[in-house]
This record gives C-alpha cells, structure tokens and sequence, in this order.
C-alpha cells in the first residue's frame, strides 16, 4: 500500500498555486479565493493527524478546498439582504448608465459550457505544470502566466538569460507532451 | 563571414527565436529568419505549431498564479501556525 508523506512545509510551494486557480474558478473574486486557500491549509495542518495517507497529498488538500468553498457560499447566501433582489434606480448620475437592461444575461457572454471548459483546461494545465521540476514550473509560470520581463525574472533568480530560455525551453516542450494527451 | 547578413539558421536557433516569439520578444529580422528556416524544415514546423497552440490554450484558459509577496505572507502564516501547533 503506497503511503503517502505529508509535510506542511512546502505546502505554499507545491500547491498554493494549484488550489488558488481550482478556487478562482469557483468564486472568481481573487480575495475570497486567497483566503480559502490559505484557510485550507490551516485547516490541513490542523487535521494532519487524520491524513492516512491513503490519498496523495494535493486530492486531501482539494478535499477540503471544497468544503471551504461550499461553506463560503452557505455563509454568503444565509444573509437575507443578499438573496433579495434589489433593483435601485440610482438617483446620483455617478453610476451612469445603471439601466435594467445591463443587468439581462448578456447572450454573447460565454457560455457555461465554454466556462467549464476553460475551468478543465485550467486543471489541465497545472496538473502538468505540477509534473515539471520545481526551477522549471517557476520559471515558466512568470514567464507565460506572470508575463514578466526577462530581465526581472533573470534578477530575481539570478540567472543569465540564455540560461532562462533554456529552462523556457524545456518547461514548454515538456508542457506540450504532457498536454498533448489530453487536448492536442 | 561575420560581415556577410546570415539568412539561413540552424534549428536550435530557430527554436530559440520561436520560443521569444512566445513573448514576443523577438525582432522583426530573426521573425523572418525563423520563417525561412521553416519553409524547408519539418520538424521546426511542428514544434512552431505545437509551441503556439500552447501560448493560445494557456491564454484561453486564464490560469492565474499568486503573485510572490502573497505566498510569502502565506508561508508565514502557515510556518507560524505549525510552530504553534508543534509545540
């Protein structure tokens, strides 16, 4: 039976990311999502004893991630103010344009279907970015997701930049394989 | 031969120069090196195309990461927390 560690220490590292976009997905409020996540991993350091390593380390983390989010949206929804609909018709012409119209679903919007697909690909994307050495997924994750410049991320690792795009370069050949299974 | 402008290209510097295309780092020039490079290399082609498609799905998918200063007072609140609890 495989036993798997668990070791609180590198959580931030290995996870934080992960988890962070699996909750944005869901709240879509950056704020919200980093508090659940950090919440999350407070709530794992205090439960680790119930960890039996039965499960890797990141689905028993997921696990709770959910229930955190399930209870932000009980928590949000008991207040009574908020589950009422309320239509203002503003009377400062501050907020212009605050018309009933705007507040119709917008039938151009992305569909949900597209939604769940971005949300896949998300998963996608960071299951395969979790497989890359740890120096790589860093790189490529400033680079491609940041969108830093090579100068910045050169200084702030302190590597030459041939040297950043070698690392770039094998970060993308080896997300494009890992990638490729599931949606090339 | 240093004087002389080089439009043929090896195929680990076009790879290279298609990887800064990613970010649109690369000039104009090697952009045109890169695409002559292509039109007589196959293997080039596909790892052009297959690089693309990764910059398109990764921009289509809006993954986002935290940014550096947020993990760090992550980290020091989860640290501060497993000392409490260690002890």
């Amino acid at each position: 039976m495989p036993n798997h560690q668990i070791n609180p220490n590198k959580w931030v590292d290995l996870y934080s990311d992960y988890l962070f976009n699996y909750t944005i997905t869901r709240v879509s409020d950056r704020e919200v999502a980093q508090d659940l996540v950090q919440d999350t991993f407070l709530a794992g350091l205090k439960s680790m004893k119930n960890f039996k390593g039965e499960a890797s380390e990141r689905t028993w983390l997921i696990s709770i991630l959910k229930r955190k989010i399930i209870d932000h949206y009980r928590k949000i929804n008991s207040k009574k103010g908020k589950a009422e609909v309320r239509i203002t018709y503003n009377d400062d012409a501050e907020t212009e344009g605050d018309w009933l119209e705007e507040r119709v679903a917008d039938p151009y919007d992305k569909t949900a279907e597209d939604t769940l697909q971005n949300a896949e690909l998300g998963d996608a994307i960071h299951n395969c970015l979790g497989k890359l050495p740890e120096k790589q997924a860093e790189v490529f994750k400033m680079k491609t997701i940041q969108g830093f410049e090579t100068e910045v991320i050169c200084n702030e690792l302190n590597i030459t930049a041939s040297n950043l795009w070698v690392i770039i370069h094998r970060a993308r050949t080896a997300m494009v394989d890992c990638l490729k299974e599931n949606w090339f | 031969m240093s004087t002389k402008i080089k439009v043929v290209i090896p195929c680990d510097e076009a790879n290279h120069v298609c990887d800064k295309t990613q970010y649109k780092d690369a000039t104009l020039w090697e952009k045109i090196k890169l695409n002559i490079h292509l039109i007589y290399c196959r293997a080039c082609r596909k790892y052009t195309k297959n690089n693309t498609k990764l910059t398109k799905e990764i921009k289509k998918s809006k993954v986002e990461c935290l940014d550096k200063k947020c993990k760090e007072s992550m980290k020091k609140d989860l640290d501060h927390a497993i000392s409490e609890y260690s002890n």
